[in-house]
């Protein structure tokens, strides 16, 4: 580690070392890139925009939903609104971040490598999310879908007259591009790996990654076909769903949720892992249960297969496939229990302090735990027949999605950002703005508890007036949101070109993302790293808190024999 | 013209991982025409008989021909990979053109089929489509999704089998030693065997 030039914040210098971003400044550099980090940052752009729409969708949902009366928007148009919001928000951001985004920029550094397997099959993904979002951002603006994101049968094929063949298209073809990552990664990881990164030594970051390509490479084709054959169905007014030409409308719905279950795994598991490394970092703490966290990894993808059915547990399938679903829907829950229980062993006995990511991680774990408990109450059936297609619902999957998964995205953005940019942020506005996320995020689905519980249903633009009160928490808890998602953009973009030049590894943590400079150059090691030992070795177990800054400062400098820097 | 490509080391690593993502990739195929698989057997459960009324209007004879045709494809598909491993070029060169012409020639029968289909009215929704039975145009409706989307894939198919055909002709790329004939060769197969599943659930059903 050595001959790598130190830059800190002791040098008074603004300049960066020679890096990935003094490639290529013209906009044919970036767009025919195949840089991984590259196309890292042009997903970044992409999520972020279609963050922001997806969020001016919410943003005149909530408003509407202030007064009990339908005033703002007609009833047509908050289907579409809330069509929007969900298709633009699942495929065209949830999906994308973490994995396309800090999996794509980090994956291939943390394993040592040069860059992921097929680096123009990358760009290719890209292009195809890019082109995906496209489409369904013209299917808006030509009139936009009512059918909400499921595109459920037999509205999308015989009722809606909205431009659902677009927008399906548009997710059909960004789907591709999600196989195409899925493929990718899972190649990278077995073949692209450092010499001593065994499988046992890859960080959980990389695990998740890896299991989430996985769910990539397998789920997102069934949602292809049941997209498919919607738009076959509108287009050539087949039978495949079309009970008056003998068709079952549930058969889409089976199909489109054996896609859509794994995909909620798809979105949440990357989190999990970028939670991983910063709890582990910041609790300067080695991991509680590597092995375990692996397994849970990979039995949550496995598992995430056959729980689909308990989206349908008021559709009318069979009771017994219910109560197998149901069944299956609890074990599910044991491996994320054991993430849980292993993140807060993990902390047990660290040195933790309270970086922006790190309260972002804290928060995740909270709001996590609080979906992934009322979705138990969701997978047992007298609950769930009480509570479907109510706020009860919204508010669930949100605890996971938002509060779970964003959170995640803003604490691996915050902790990797540095890596990226090479420069550091306000550490004071970032934890102001994890803060708000976290206060803002619970008045706006806190109170979607009660009202589902109540019996509000959802995707509704009016509601009975004694449900004004919880609505009107909500929507201003909504607005602390909206000042918390746009705090980062101002301090972030503002690091670009006033932050100190970060140092290599300004966190002193231990993957192997931060043994090269900051930004990483375009090859990402001038010397291929040699691994030989365990992820977090921040220090041992058993070590006394008086006696760990020493140990650390052992393992470090052993850390930079070990690695022939 | 370099063979081996960025970020690997030796072609031999090369080589594996195109073979280890193409795997990858013919298992998200078969998860694709998966769920056409599955919702035809949940109907063919529901409705046996119209299902069976149905499968007995399908032209036998056109499957059948075009179920030799591409199998002869794979045979001689698998002749230009192994070729292509020992390095013999006029092997790889007729293989490849005789699997983009059978495959070719499939596509002519189905279009035929097709035509015929038509002219019967085979249609879902269409009025004078001429079986009674309930669940009659929801086989129809497989059968046209399930053929159409397998004849896209045939179609890439003998697109990338032509183009790799052009270009080992011009020596554009180093066809010994990159795995990219056994990726073809692989995909191609896979279009293949899936025909032979679409062939009895279409063709030889009520008969």
């Amino acid at each position: 580690m050595t001959d790598i030039p130190q830059t800190g914040p002791a040098d008074h210098s603004y300049a960066l070392p020679p890096s990935y971003l003094g490639a290529g400044s013209t906009l044919k550099s970036w767009l025919l890139t195949t840089d991984h980090k590259r196309i890292g940052l042009l997903y970044l752009a992409t999520i972020t925009f279609f963050f922001f729409v997806g969020g001016v969708a919410a943003t005149l949902m909530r408003m509407e939903l202030i007064t009990p009366a339908g005033d703002l928007v007609s009833a047509d148009t908050y289907n579409r609104l809330f069509t929007l919001h969900g298709v633009i928000m699942v495929w065209f951001f949830l999906v994308p971040a973490i994995p396309a985004t800090l999996g794509n920029f980090i994956m291939p550094l943390s394993i040592g490598a040069r860059d992921v397997a097929f680096p123009r099959l990358n760009l290719l993904s890209w292009y195809l999310t890019a082109a995906g979002g496209a489409l369904a951002l013209v299917s808006l603006l030509m009139g936009g879908v009512d059918t909400g994101w499921t595109f459920y049968t037999p509205y999308s094929t015989l009722y809606s007259n909205s431009w659902v063949t677009l927008a399906a298209a548009g997710v059909f073809v960004a789907g591709f591009g999600t196989i195409a990552t899925g493929l990718n990664f899972i190649v990278t990881v077995h073949t692209q790996r450092t010499q001593g990164m065994t499988w046992m030594r890859l960080p959980l970051f990389v695990w998740s990654i890896y299991a989430t390509a996985i769910m990539m490479v397998l789920a997102t084709p069934v949602l292809a076909i049941a997209l498919l054959m919607v738009v076959a169905e509108r287009l050539f007014n087949l039978g495949l769903f079309n009970p008056d030409q003998g068709g079952d409308p549930i058969i889409f719905q089976h199909i489109f949720w054996f896609y859509s279950h794994p995909a909620v795994y798809i979105m949440i598991l990357p989190g999990m892992g970028v939670v991983t490394e910063v709890l582990t970092c910041f609790g300067r703490r080695r991991v509680f249960g590597y092995e375990a966290m692996v397994f849970a990894i990979l039995g949550i993808a496995i598992f995430s297969f056959f729980v689909w059915g308990h989206h349908m547990f008021v559709s009318g399938q069979s009771t017994y496939a219910s109560l197998i679903f149901s069944l299956l829907s609890f074990v599910v829950a044991v491996p994320s229990a054991i993430k849980v229980f292993n993140w807060s062993a993990t902390l047990y006995g660290g040195h933790i302090t309270f970086e922006a990511s790190m309260l972002y991680a804290l928060g995740f774990i909270g709001l996590f735990t609080l979906g992934g408990l009322t979705g138990l109450y969701l997978a047992s059936i007298p609950i769930d027949v009480h509570v479907t297609d109510t706020y009860f619902i919204v508010a669930h999957f949100h605890y996971i999605m938002v509060g779970g998964m964003v959170s995640a995205f803003f604490a691996g953005l915050h902790y990797w950002w540095p890596k990226i940019t090479g420069r550091t942020y306000s550490e004071g506005f970032a934890r102001l703005a994890a803060l708000l996320m976290f206060v803002g995020f619970n008045f706006t689905f806190f109170p979607q508890f009660i009202l589902g519980y109540l019996g509000m249903p959802r995707r509704y633009w009016s509601y009975p007036p004694e449900f004004q009160i919880l609505n009107i928490v909500s929507s201003f808890g909504a607005l602390i949101l909206a000042a918390a998602y746009l705090l980062p953009m101002i301090y972030l973009g503002l690091s670009l070109w006033r932050g100190r030049p970060a140092g290599n590894n300004p966190w002193k943590a231990t993957g192997l993302e931060w043994a090269t400079t900051s930004p990483p150059p375009r090859d990402n090691f001038d010397v291929r790293p040699v691994v030989n030992r365990e992820p977090y070795s921040y220090h041992d177990d058993g070590s006394l808190p008086s006696n760990r800054d020493e140990h650390e400062e052992n393992v470090n400098s052993q850390d930079s024999e070990g690695r022939g820097m | 013209m370099s063979s081996l490509n960025e970020p690997f080391d030796t072609i031999t690593r090369q080589r594996s991982a195109a073979e280890f993502g193409i795997w990858i990739f013919l298992a998200s195929e078969v998860l694709f025409f998966g769920g056409l698989f599955t919702g035809y057997s949940v109907y063919r459960f529901s409705y046996p008989t119209g299902f069976a009324a149905a499968g007995a209007e399908t032209d036998l004879l056109i499957g059948t021909a075009n179920t030799a045709l591409l199998l002869t494809s794979s045979a001689t598909m698998a002749v230009a990979v192994w070729s292509g491993r020992a390095g013999f070029r006029r092997q790889v060169l007729w293989g490849l053109s005789l699997t983009a012409l059978l495959g070719a020639g499939f596509m002519v029968l189905k279009a035929i089929e097709y035509y015929n289909d038509f002219t019967e009215s085979l249609i879902p929704g269409s009025p004078d489509f001429p079986v009674p039975d309930a669940g009659a145009q929801v086989f129809f409706s497989f059968y046209w999704v399930m053929t159409a989307l397998h004849a896209v894939h045939l179609t890439i198919g003998v697109g990338a089998v032509m183009t790799t055909a052009i270009r080992v002709w011009l020596d554009r790329f180093d066809w010994r030693s990159t795995g990219l004939l056994h990726v073809l060769g692989l995909y191609w197969h896979l279009i293949d065997v899936i025909w032979i599943v679409l062939f009895p659930l279409l063709y030889l059903l009520g008969r």
